[in-house]
């Protein structure tokens, strides 16, 4: 069976860590997603309230939800970073 | 409509394929190992990789498709935006790392890790295949949709042209080649885009966005018992009449000259407002406002007919800022413009009648995906269903996620996603912008959203549409080639030397990838020639869908379920990818849009299966795993 990684690299300490910050992480922006869709199809009404410099909810809430993944992101691997120069010395 | 192709762009088009092609030749002589032709060696840069992830993952839905749906139907079709960027937390939080670890060229391999499953094989390779052709057909299909009017070729020669240089990239230097041609087309593309954007910014909205910018004309009419009776300008002869839910069309006969008008009332008096047609006739022909396509009568439309700023009434705005143009445009009203399907006599005519619309409804959720007015159960289930596809989607896509194995190490996969995500939801944002400048400025042409973007540079002058048509062709090139790089690996890899167990050297493992992709790049171009004019963002919306329901509950259950067994997998996927299908297949938009019968008669009605197709996925991995967990020990 051909398997097995094509490249080789030391072992991980800090794979459990990472998985489960990345578990917590992925339920956190769920909940936030699944926010805007409820929204969306309890009160779609909201989307149009404005909210800020002019924006109404659905601007504010579509542009928090990209830009909430790229920071999320740069955290996370702040963090990973961390936890792999701890314990994979 | 009709397009004139310009030489500048040409040139841009053949040195840009040029340099593919040379890309492609240089790395050939180097990817002779299969390790190479499949992962790119396992030595690409995580940067590079990122970059690389945003010119596999903007693909012509993503560039044409969004824009044109912003286009024509405002925030709704900024929804993909999100839940395609949405989608890349998964990735990035569950399956980045854990699949470096665990696969070696496909994503078959990683789900087949631990066990050695000939089930897992032989369903993992067919939802990848599914998957990945499900995914081509789009960018075939906007591959010439672009081709008409950057080189002024018909639809087919587009997609056929595309084939061929795709199947020439991959054949040569597999993921390697293909890297490359993805990161440098994922870096132009986001430059440019942002180059488009600051132009619309710079633009402002305008009543008249352009000189020659045709004004819609209005006639008086005499109306009794409910049909139009006469038309005040007597040059004007009424030549038939038809009525529907979406209003009352005239059709009237001037010169010769057949054209169609939207019925209403202006002060209380009865008007005929102006109207585009298309009408097809029984021989097959087509008349654009009732003449030849070389007439030019088939206006590019979209302006705004009401332009408030700081609560007064204008005629233009100047330039204006991200926030102010959102603003402005959501204080305004906008011409867009509505479809009717009319049979006359034995002619189909599409009427394109203006549809003024506020800017209040067009930035927020609800023109196309029904949440709010004229909204019921089932379409508040439609968008639900679709938002849960995008968002489960994009982590299952097998040419996403054979990415990750052309980087050394789990973190580089990790930190070549972060990149990924930083550069495609800073493109995700652009998106808004070019389709809302798009819907505006004059330059859309309804019988295709796909072209929204590219039109849209061409108002800034020629060389932007040159280039930014250019990118767009490399966009297909970029995202076409990832797939067929998938697809020969599920074939030649995962079927081939895998599931049948057909004993090949190395060389003859990569001469196995090279053939495959030649076979599916000729499926490809057939499919892309025969699903001409659908929305390209449709397709790879139920794409998504198929992804998200076959592929996405395996890896998470994988990964996270440790009672998981190798049946459960091969299980759920076909569950999974069997529902997916056959509720694409019987659904409404399948039915209206595929088969040309009414969308009531569809027997299931939903048009995203994805609410109920990924649960079904997930259950029958649970029950089948635990069913098996005696033979799994």
């Amino acid at each position: 069976m051909a398997h097995g990684p094509t490249t080789q690299w030391g072992e991980d300490k800090a794979s459990e860590y990472k998985s489960k910050l990345g578990v917590y992480l992925f339920i956190f922006y769920t909940l936030v997603y699944a926010g805007f869709i409820i929204i969306n199809v309890v009160s779609p009404k909201l989307m149009g309230v404005k909210v800020i410099a002019g924006l109404n909810l659905a601007g504010v809430y579509g542009f928090g939800l990209i830009l909430l993944a790229i920071v999320m992101g740069l955290i996370y691997n702040y963090l990973c970073s961390q936890k792999e120069y701890a314990v994979n010395k | 409509m009709i397009y004139a192709a310009s030489p500048f762009a040409i040139g841009l088009f053949i040195a840009f394929v040029l340099s593919v092609l040379g890309i492609s030749s240089y790395f050939a002589k180097k990817t002779q190992s299969s390790k190479g032709y499949y992962a790119a060696g396992g030595t690409i840069h995580w940067g590079v990789n990122g970059i690389a992830f945003a010119g596999d993952y903007l693909s012509a839905a993503s560039f044409l498709g969004i824009c044109g749906m912003i286009a024509f139907d405002g925030y709704d079709g900024f929804l993909y935006s999100i839940g395609y960027l949405a989608g890349w937390v998964v990735a990035l939080f569950v399956v980045a790392e854990p699949l470096k670890r665990f696969g070696k060229y496909t994503f078959t391999d990683a789900l087949d890790y631990k066990f050695g499953s000939k089930g897992i094989q032989l369903t993992a390779a067919i939802s990848t295949l599914v998957v990945s052709l499900c995914y081509l057909v789009p960018q075939m299909v906007g591959a010439g949709d672009l081709v008409t009017p950057l080189l002024g070729f018909p639809h087919y020669v587009g997609v056929i042209m595309v084939g061929a240089i795709v199947i020439f990239i991959v054949a040569t230097a597999g993921m390697t080649s293909t890297t490359y041609v993805q990161f440098i087309k994922g870096g132009l593309l986001i430059v440019f885009s942002t180059i488009l954007t600051i132009c619309v910014f710079n633009n402002g909205i305008s009543k008249k966005p352009s000189e020659n910018y045709h004004e819609f004309k209005a006639l008086k009419a005499v109306a009794a018992g409910g049909a139009i009776t006469a038309v005040e300008d007597t040059s004007y002869k009424i030549a038939g009449e038809f009525k529907d839910k979406k209003g009352q069309f005239v059709k009237l006969e001037k010169d010769g000259i057949n054209s169609w008008w939207k019925a209403g009332e202006k002060n209380g008096a009865p008007v005929l407002e102006e109207a585009l047609s298309l009408t097809t006739r029984a021989d097959g022909t087509k008349l654009y406002n009732g003449e030849p396509k070389e007439a030019r009568k088939f206006f590019q439309v979209g302006s705004a007919s009401k332009i408030i700023v700081d609560g007064q009434e204008v005629d233009k705005t100047g330039g204006l800022g991200p926030f102010q143009f959102l603003e402005t445009l959501e204080s305004s009203e906008i011409v867009r413009f509505g479809k009717a399907a009319i049979s006359d006599g034995k002619d189909k005519v599409s009427v394109f009648y203006q549809n003024p619309t506020s800017g209040k409804d067009i930035m927020r959720p609800g023109l196309k995906f029904k949440v709010d007015k004229g909204s019921d159960f089932m379409s508040k289930l439609n968008f639900v269903s679709l938002m849960i596809a995008l968002f489960f989607g994009t982590s299952a896509l097998p040419h996403i996620l054979i990415r990750y194995y052309t980087v050394p190490s789990p973190k580089d996969a990790r930190k070549s996603t972060i990149v990924a995500i930083g550069s495609i939801g800073f493109f995700y944002i652009l998106t808004l912008f070019m389709g809302l400048g798009a819907m505006v400025s004059g330059v859309i042409d309804l019988e295709s959203s796909n072209m929204s973007a590219p039109l849209l540079a061409k108002y800034f002058g020629t060389a932007l549409f040159a280039i930014i048509s250019a990118i767009a062709f490399a966009t297909v090139l970029g995202t076409v080639s990832g797939l067929i790089v998938a697809a020969s690996g599920a074939v030649a890899h995962d079927l081939m030397s895998n599931f049948l167990g057909i004993e090949m050297t190395d060389q003859g493992q990569v001469k196995a990838g090279k053939i495959s992709a030649v076979v599916v790049g000729c499926i490809a171009i057939l499919l892309g020639i025969l699903c001409k004019g659908m929305n390209v963002s449709f397709l790879v919306g139920l794409a998504f869908a198929v992804a998200a329901s076959a592929n996405l509950p395996a890896i998470i259950m994988l990964l996270f379920w440790k009672k998981t067994t190798s049946k459960g997998i091969a299980a759920s996927i076909v569950v999974g990818m069997v529902s997916a299908l056959g509720m694409i297949l019987l659904s409404p938009s399948t039915y209206a849009d595929i088969y040309g019968l009414p969308a009531t008669q569809a027997p299931i009605p939903l048009d995203n299966p994805g609410i109920i197709s990924i649960p079904l996925s997930f259950i029958t991995l649970v029950v089948i795993s635990l069913v098996t967990q005696k033979q799994a020990k």
